[in-house]
């Protein structure tokens, strides 16, 4: 048992659903309890979802218990395939199913034998996996399915298109800024040269999976999803696959040079140097931001990285590589894919912190005081507590993080977006250091509401009134640091030359 | 059913797959460990539980809440870890942290199909510990949404004091103190003893049900121009202060999903329950007060001017509403008496969607309903139990209806095809009870109507391509 007030991924079931409900006419259904259909309320919520949900359930009650759910869910699947017609029907086992352990395989070859559409018991234990492995996973699933049923059939295809084309592999549903992604790697495969031969999960329809290994190759944007089609496809059919996140200039660059290098392989003949040089000199304004002397003010600055493998490793590189910003640690929740990320990420940060604790990542904030923190909800939640300005780039969200308005992360546009999200987050660069140059302006009460400081030392009426005069967003780390100075001193009563005292020998 | 059938004589019940969303139970900690201010809610469950609390929860999450999991791993299904042992591990580590009056345990579906034997570890660890432990089976096996907070208060019924427990204790000026003081709002003893005249001289009455505090002042308040006083509440807002229950006392519910705990006062504290329509709308209320005044034998006055005046301070709102139609999809017990209210109100109701119906439970605001719409010459609703979220959605596109009443997942597509929504979870959060409260529901019911009747002639009201309809 675990004490747990918060978690960064969610259970296993969420992300079968969510590979599910991505497809075009594919329903989900789950073997769960009422209530457990949570999910279909965040879709329509955060994605603001215009159509029904394709996921039911089907529901596991005391009278379940008593007799097996085998006639329930049976019935259930061949219900929906009459209403619904779909292609495909995913049975969803949840943690109840988990423990339940009914055959479930059975239920589904009893019920497809009737279906109209496809059926498949999504292959995903509750205890053994988080929602991003059972998402992977099952888009793993689905393809085989379909490839060889194809090849059953004799109907798949082979054969390359004629110009060089992709696969872009493991866009997603209630992914961060997946919709936004998905447009500017389209663009940016245009811009290439390159047809978009299939997207899959989302909008995709599972016939067309059957033209998989037409495309020259799959691109596969993010670390979490995706990976086993692809190695599956290359497996199978020889398909090279791009796993660098174009996220940030570099990256994208890197990511553009081996797609190059895969096109050529296979007698493309492109090159698209003058084309990476054009876009990162003129285009994305993230290679001049990073020379303005905006981000000259930036050089140096404290910053911690949190978030899942793809986007806290994209995010590390871009700030110490890109914008000279010094990254004190960078962290990820996905601990089953931790070497991955120490590998990423370990030449630019001080620290590599693996944790799924919410509240180690906490202290781990307070303690090393940043300028800007750039995380999920819960560290964005962290951040206000401290009074450090957090940038989030990486699920868990909330509806803020999906918005109207074109904000990829990914490819040329996703690096202004990027710069910016960087830029605002550190108390606006310039106006921050006007502030401390001319005293600060900001006379609000100051309130200490640090996670892990503790404040049982005195502060003298004229301390207070130089604390107040520090600008709000660095107070709460003066008034730590010098608390500390004090403490270490034996002083008790903190005075305005306490403050300065202090601000002398640490630089707080 | 339409308006021009001939109106049946009873109401029409019916049951239905079962096939419906609503929220699990477990998320009636959210609003409890806010109510009991000394508590702490330990939820025994899985990832799937924890993940649908801290999405369900929404910013209350960040604020520290006085609820964790206690989530079970791999080891604990297959009882290679010690159930007692690990959950002394975190209850220690809670009452270290936070040292709760009290630690509720909320079962959940894996402890029940485990078979964990909560309601027998608990009371070994309570007087190990030295906290009281409340042990709560709200699950999604068993109950819906609401039905949380039943099975929570009933548990919690069992420890409310007797009146002897609490002689010895006030003697120590404890329990008795905070209970007075509570009672009488902190006012001094004089003037308590003044007031203690204004009141009948009626058998005791102790109310149940989770109210805001501000919504609890009103209603006591509006008993007490009756000269009705309440003894008590349960819940009250610690539980170091739950109510004296003693053999014999009056109970009254508050809201229609409280049949469990109704049940457990009755059965096991020998309570007497007054079964009334519930105080939902100025008509409630007003039949909530009648029907305590008229067990305790009290004579009411002035409430039929009382009414009135809300009536006639609402009439903005019933402009908009009358003759249009309202949908119950059903999620969380409420439905019954908001219809009731809504009907009164000049709506018409085709049909109240409702996860469970307890006929006795509800028996006063059943026939509230019914004579209201004999008062109002509309056709009976149709009541359904347990319903088919799909089979409704396309009554719901049959009866060509003005409002729906219905859950998150429902409610964007629904207004993406032209149909006006309201989010039926609002209704359990926001204060509706007593006369005060009554323009606060209307303000919910008639906002989707009034904003889109503020967008209506950009047409606009159809954005989904026809071939997408279900
Ligand atoms: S339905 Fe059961 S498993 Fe699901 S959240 Fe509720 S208690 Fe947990």
């Amino acid at each position: 048992m675990k004490l747990a007030y918060w978690m960064y991924a969610g259970p296993a079931h969420i992300g079968t659903l969510r590979v599910a409900s991505s497809f075009k006419n594919v329903h989900g259904i789950m073997h769960a309890p009422l209530g457990d259909d949570y999910f279909n309320v965040m879709r329509s919520m955060l994605e603001r979802e215009r159509n029904f949900t394709p996921v039911t359930a089907s529901v596991v009650d005391r009278h379940v218990l008593a007799r097996g759910s085998q006639e329930k869910v049976v019935d259930n699947i061949t219900r929906k395939d009459e209403e619904e017609n779909p292609d495909l029907i995913v049975l969803t086992p949840t943690c109840t199913s988990s423990i339940l352990q009914e055959d479930l395989e059975n239920f589904v070859e009893r019920a497809s034998l009737s279906t109209q559409g496809d059926v498949l018991l999504a292959d995903v234990n509750h205890y053994r996996v988080n929602e991003l492995q059972a998402a992977d996973r099952t888009l793993d699933q689905i393809v085989q399915f379909y490839i060889q049923k194809a090849r059953k059939n004799g109907d798949l295809l082979e054969e390359k298109t004629a110009k060089p084309s992709v696969n872009i592999i493991g866009v997603s549903t209630l992914g961060f800024h997946n919709q936004h992604d998905c447009t500017e790697l389209k663009r940016l495969m245009a811009d290439l040269g390159i047809e978009v031969n299939e997207v899959i999960p989302e909008g995709a329809s599972v016939h067309n999976l059957k033209r998989l290994p037409q495309a020259w190759f799959n691109l596969i944007p993010y670390r979490e999803i995706g990976h086993m089609s692809a190695h599956y496809l290359e497996k199978e059919f020889g398909m090279p696959f791009v796993d660098i996140t174009p996220m940030g200039v570099v990256e994208t660059a890197r990511c553009i040079r081996k797609i190059q290098e895969v096109l050529n392989a296979q007698g493309a003949d492109v090159n698209y140097e003058e084309y990476i040089e054009n876009q990162t000199l003129h285009v994305s304004q993230a290679a001049w931001f990073s020379r303005s002397i905006d981000c000259q003010n930036l050089t140096g600055k404290k910053a911690v990285v949190y978030g899942d493998n793809t986007h806290a490793a994209a995010m590390t590189k871009i700030l110490a590589r890109e914008m000279g910003i010094h990254v004190v640690w960078a962290g990820t929740y996905c601990k089953y894919d931790q070497e991955w990320f120490r590998k990423e990420v370990s030449e630019y940060c001080d620290e590599v912190l693996i944790n799924e604790d919410h509240g180690a990542i906490g202290d781990a904030i307070a303690r090393v005081e940043p300028s800007a923190i750039f995380g999920t909800q819960m560290e964005r939640h962290v951040g206000k507590r401290l009074n450090i300005p957090c940038g989030v780039i990486a699920a868990p969200i909330h509806i803020q993080d999906f918005p109207i308005g074109y904000k990829p992360f990914l490819g040329y546009e996703g690096t202004n977006q990027v710069a910016d999200l960087v830029y605002n987050s550190f108390t606006l660069g310039m106006e921050d250091h006007l502030l401390e140059i001319f005293g600060g302006h900001d006379t609000k009460e100051v309130i200490t509401k640090g996670i892990s400081a503790d404040s049982d030392l005195g502060w003298s009426a004229d301390g207070q009134a130089e604390l107040n005069k520090i600008p709000g967003f660095v107070r709460g780390k003066v008034k730590r640091n010098t608390e500390k100075f004090a403490r270490e001193r034996n002083i008790t009563e903190i005075t305005a030359e306490v403050l300065y005292a202090a601000k002398e020998a640490v630089g707080a | 059913m339409t308006l021009a059938d001939a109106q049946p004589q009873a109401l029409d019940f019916e049951c239905e797959t079962g096939n419906y969303h609503t929220f699990c139970p477990i998320s009636c900690v959210a609003w409890l460990y806010q109510k009991i201010e000394d508590s702490f809610f330990l939820v025994i469950g899985t990832k799937t539980c924890g993940y649908f609390l801290q999405n369900a929860m929404g910013v209350m999450i960040f604020a520290e809440p006085r609820y964790a999991m206690a989530e079970l791993e791999e080891g604990d299904i297959s009882a290679k870890l010690n159930d007692y042992e690990e959950l002394k591990r975190l209850c220690m580590q809670i009452k270290r942290d936070r040292n709760p009056s009290v630690i509720v345990w909320i079962g959940t579906c894996t402890t029940e199909i485990i078979k964990m034997d909560l309601e027998g570890l608990a009371p070994r660890l309570e007087s190990e510990i030295d906290i009281p432990i409340v042990v709560a089976r709200a699950n999604g096996l068993d109950y819906a949404f609401t039905q949380g907070e039943d099975t929570v208060l009933a548990a919690m019924a069992h420890r409310c004091p007797k009146g002897s427990a609490v002689v010895e204790e006030s003697e120590k000026q404890e329990r008795g103190n905070a209970i007075t003081s509570l009672l009488n709002f902190g006012k001094k003893k004089e003037e308590v003893v003044a007031e203690e005249s204004e009141y009948h001289d009626h058998a005791p009455l102790v109310m149940f049900g989770s109210l805001p505090d501000p919504v609890v002042t009103q209603l006591t308040l509006e008993l007490k121009k009756q000269g009705i006083k309440v003894n008590g509440w349960l819940p009250a807002k610690r539980f170091t202060e739950l109510p004296v229950i003693d053999e014999g006392y009056y109970v009254a519910g508050v809201n229609p999903f409280l049949s469990r705990t109704a049940t457990t006062l009755m059965r096991r504290r020998k309570c007497k329950l007054i079964g009334a329509p519930f105080p939902i709308g100025p008509d409630g209320t007003r039949a909530w007060i009648e029907k305590i005044c008229s067990v305790l034998d009290v004579e009411p006055k002035g409430l039929e001017e009382r009414e009135a005046k809300i009536w006639a301070n609402l009439e903005d709102y019933l402009e908009i509403i009358r003759g249009k139609s309202v949908f119950f999809m059903g999620d969380n017990l409420l439905e019954v008496s908001l219809a009731r209210f809504l009907i009164r109100c000049g709506m018409t109701c085709p049909e109240i969607g409702i996860p469970y119906m307890d006929k006795r439970y509800q028996g006063a605001e059943l026939k509230f309903l019914e004579q209201t719409c004999i008062d109002m010459g509309v056709p009976m609703p149709k009541i359904v139990e347990k319903p088919d979220n799909y089979n409704q959605v396309q009554r719901i596109y049959e009866h060509d209806v003005d409002l729906v009443i219905t859950g998150m997942a429902h409610a964007n597509p629904l207004e993406a095809r032209g149909i006006n929504t309201k989010w039926s979870v609002e209704f359990t959060f926001a204060q509706i009870h007593g006369f005060t409260n009554a323009r606060d529901i209307l303000e919910l019911v008639t906002r989707p109507l009034r904003r889109n009747n503020s967008l209506k002639d950009l047409g606009w009201d159809k954005l989904v391509k026809e071939e997408a309809k279900v």
